[in-house]
């Protein structure tokens, strides 16, 4: 390493000046509105502290490179307990920059840790990955016990004795995402059709709900299915020009139907009423039975005088609760029934192998303009749910960014699991609301961890739905040769699949999500073909 | 008739600086294959870039800070368009076909509000620097003018394109962006650095996207963190009408977007233009993915 020095010079030093070019221009020099016009507000400490930390890092994985797993080690500690440190102090550092070091810190302590480990201690890079492949199997098992537990917490957590206002309120919001995952987990983990206008339908189903409650005084169990309804045909309408597309172009015919929707949301103003939105959407009453205000409105009873206790607030959200909760019951059961239907493994057949599959007789545009209709209209319902618990919706809660959140929950959920996607929206959307202090970094985190999820899983956090076998593994070498497949048709000259799969077709779709392959990149063999019918 | 002349004098700046974005779209996709959602926050960058040094040179005399400002945006962005590369794309350059999107729809929201924090969210707006224009043609109390902006922008396009076609047909950088484009494969096997070659597109698309965002400051003379998105959309609109993967195309197709928006501002409700330009987009991809210059998609089987 030592002889190496100048070389490892020269490669911080290029690290550190391009960081320093990234951050400097828009970090370092702040423009700030004054009378005269635009001036300019240097701000060098946070711009130092960015590229101190790019540097820091690139030197930690050099220190791994040439296997200084000691060092590194106290490297990662060291990051970790001065971001801790910071944290608990009131340096003037921004809390973004200790959150950055605490991760970094802790990507090179585990990097670090491992390496020591094959090296020094003389373990088997084999067994570690083994066990890695054990760990996730024996986690892969322990889901269903898992998420029945997770069920039943949920299912109960309004009379838990720690449960307030704002626990209900944050419950809401993360069954309304995770309505809305496993409402797009249908085209985008099924399907395989990267959908980026899933808002569409969301605003559909919403302004639908409002347009129908306020112009027509429809009461709420009358709106929700005639949301779903109308989002569902709206998807039938867009999907039916757009499926032949594949890939990228299908990807961005979906967000351009996204902003046009949102467009003709704002200009339509005769209808939607345009950029003020519409107010004063009716709250739901329970079944038609009673209502939730305190002093009524209709002619309907009041839910606190029928029972006989004093009113209080807490009761709508709960009913809004169990709403929601049972809304996004009903969509697992269904997907999971559909899931093994004909159809649900249609959708997967072609996401693995349009080609084969249409030359096995499916009916490509069919089957997935079923996949688009159901996912659209359960948008349509986490929408008309949506408009109902805020009680007055807006163009602006209907950007692309919706979109993509909804896509990362999808996708940070491994799509097609749905445990994964539940799991996946209450660290999204959960996380934010315990970190209030970060709030104003949230969409950047989102962005970055889009970024960093693709790159270290591209498959998402749960991804059992990997092929059983593969021909290539990640990086596109080789692993074994196949027959019928030809050496030139590696994945580097085709921008076609690079997973291609080596499982028959037959198999592939009629394995189910908790029978798939290997976890992550592991190269392990373990199917289990519980409940295949194919 | 004259106000038709001043719309498509309009219409030709706005194509100008949609066609320069578009090429940053249309040559990282015929090189790897892929949609760099990306591209459009780096034009946003470009147009920040520009700001902050129109209002960090402001003591200079126009031309030099001009100078100044395009050496800065174009290496600011630049770089912008380098790193964006090696961290989010070329780690997933044999993934699974949706993950690079994704990566990119993550490095877009991420830069966009990076962008946002670090200079606020209001929008910036500079002093006009250029003034006065030519009157061609006076109709009736109607006066067709082209401002020396427009006509700067339009001749600075025009003098890149040549450029770009000059650097792609005739140097050594182009002839292995070509062959690249071709084979990966059969171009790494002779010789040919792909991944240093896939950065230079990178850079390359993103430099032109910079002088884009710098020509935009200039012409509207207000600029915020949101431009990007729709810029971007519109640009691939433009790279998809025009063929992905052909420079020419994107650039005709831009000059076409660019028409259509202006006239349909002009003659129909502007409130509307945006609608009509995505419903290009949808148009175009449904009855002629292949745009106008590009070759039609052959299924592999």
């Amino acid at each position: 390493m030592t002889q190496d020095l100048r070389a490892i010079l020269i490669e911080l030093g290029i690290t550190g000046l391009i960081a320093a070019a990234l951050v400097f221009p828009l970090i370092t020099l702040r423009t700030i509105d004054s009378f005269e016009g635009l001036t300019i507000n240097a701000r060098w400490l946070p711009s130092v502290l960015a590229v101190a930390l790019v540097v820091l890092g690139r030197f930690g994985l050099i220190l791994l490179r040439y296997e200084r797993s000691a060092i590194a080690l106290a490297g990662g500690a060291a990051a970790m307990l001065a971001a801790a440190y910071a944290w608990s102090s009131d340096l003037p550092l921004s809390k973004l920059f200790e959150v950055f070091l605490f991760a970094g810190g802790l990507f090179l302590f585990a990097r670090a840790a491992i390496q020591w480990l094959v090296i020094a201690r003389g373990v088997e890079r084999a067994r570690i990955d083994t066990a890695r492949a054990d760990a996730a199997l024996a986690l892969r098992r322990a889901i269903p016990l898992a998420a029945a537990v997770v069920v039943v917490f949920v299912a109960f957590l309004p009379w838990l004795p720690f449960s307030s206002i704002y626990m209900l309120d944050v419950g809401i919001l993360i069954l309304t995402y995770v309505l809305l995952g496993w409402g797009l987990n249908i085209i985008v983990g099924y399907a395989g059709l990267l959908d980026l206008g899933y808002v569409a339908f969301y605003a559909v189903g919403a302004y639908a709900y409002a347009i129908f409650a306020v112009n027509f005084g429809l009461s709420f169990w009358w709106c929700l299915p005639l949301a779903g309804l109308l989002a569902g045909i709206s998807g039938l309408i867009l999907g039916f020009p757009v499926l032949r597309l594949r890939g990228d172009y299908f990807a961005i015919v979906t967000l351009g139907f996204g902003e046009i929707v949102r467009l003709v949301l704002i200009n339509w103003s005769a209808v939607t009423r345009g950029p003020d939105g519409i107010s004063s959407i009716p709250r739901p009453s329970l079944f038609g039975v009673a209502e939730f205000n305190k002093r009524a409105t209709g002619d309907l009873p009041l839910f606190h005088e029928m029972l006989g206790i004093p009113f209080s607030p807490e009761h709508r959200i709960i009913f809004l609760y169990y709403l929601v909760f049972t809304l996004s019951a009903l969509v697992a059961i269904f997907t999971l029934r559909i899931r093994t239907l004909p159809i649900g493994r249609a959708w997967e057949a072609l996401r693995e192998d349009d080609i084969a599959s249409a030359s096995l007789g499916l009916n490509r545009t069919r089957i997935k303009l079923v996949a688009f209709g159901i996912s659209a209209a359960w948008g349509g319902f986490a929408g008309a749910f949506f408009a109902t618990r805020q009680g007055f919706i807006s163009p602006e809660s209907f950007t692309f960014i919706e979109s993509a959140i909804v896509l990362s929950i999808v996708v940070l959920g491994g799509m097609g699991s749905l445990v994964g996607i539940a799991i996946a929206a209450a660290l999204l959307i959960g996380l934010p609301e315990v970190f209030r202090e970060l709030s104003e970094f949230r969409m950047v985190a989102y962005g970055g961890g889009l970024v960093l999820i693709m790159v270290w899983r591209p498959r998402g956090l749960l991804s059992f739905r990997e092929p059983s076998v593969r021909l290539f593994d990640r990086r596109g070498r080789m692993r074994f040769a196949a027959e019928g497949y030809a050496v030139g048709d590696s994945p580097l000259a085709a921008p076609a699949p690079t997973t291609a799969t080596a499982t028959a077709m037959t198999a592939a779709p009629a394995a189910p999500a908790t029978g798939g392959g290997a976890v992550g990149e592991g190269s392990v063999v373990r199917q289990k073909p519980t409940g295949s019918k194919g | 008739m004259a106000y038709f002349l001043q719309q498509l004098i309009n219409g030709v700046t706005l194509g100008s600086v949609y066609g320069l974005i578009a090429i940053g779209y249309t040559m990282v996709y015929g090189i790897i294959g892929m949609i760099n959602f990306a591209h459009g926050e780096i034009y946003m960058i470009g147009a920040f870039v520009a700001v902050i040094a129109f209002t960090l040179f402001a003591g200079f005399s126009f031309f030099a800070a001009l100078l100044l400002v395009l050496v800065f945006a174009m290496l600011v962005s630049g770089f912008y368009g380098w790193t964006v590369e090696r961290l989010a794309y070329r780690p997933l350059r044999h993934s699974f076909r949706l993950a690079p999107l994704i990566s990119a729809i993550g490095m877009s929201i991420f830069l966009q509000n990076f962008v946002q924090l670090a200079q606020g969210a209001r929008n910036k707006p500079i002093p006009p620097k250029v003034q006065g224009g030519f009157t061609l043609l006076n109709d009736g109390g109607f006066a067709v003018q082209i401002s020396y902006l427009q006509i700067g922008i339009i001749v600075l396009t025009i003098m890149l394109m040549v450029g770009l076609n000059g650097v792609i047909h005739t140097t050594s950088l182009g002839r292995r962006q070509r062959a690249c484009e071709q084979d990966k494969v059969m171009a790494s096997l002779l010789g040919v650095d792909v991944d240093r070659t896939v950065s230079v597109t990178f850079v390359t698309g993103a430099v032109l996207a910079a002088l884009a965002g710098v020509m935009v400051t200039l012409y509207y003379g207000v600029v915020d963190f949101f431009i990007g998105f729709h810029a971007g959309i519109k640009a691939f609109t433009a790279a998809v009408l025009g063929g992905i993967g052909s420079v020419h195309g994107a650039m005709l197709g831009g000059l076409l977007i660019g028409l259509i928006e202006a006239f349909w501002a002009g003659y129909f409700l502007t409130e509307w233009k945006d609608v009509a330009a995505f419903s290009i987009l949808v148009m175009v991809l449904i009855f002629r993915p292949s745009g106008i210059f590009g070759h039609p998609e052959v299924e592999k089987i």
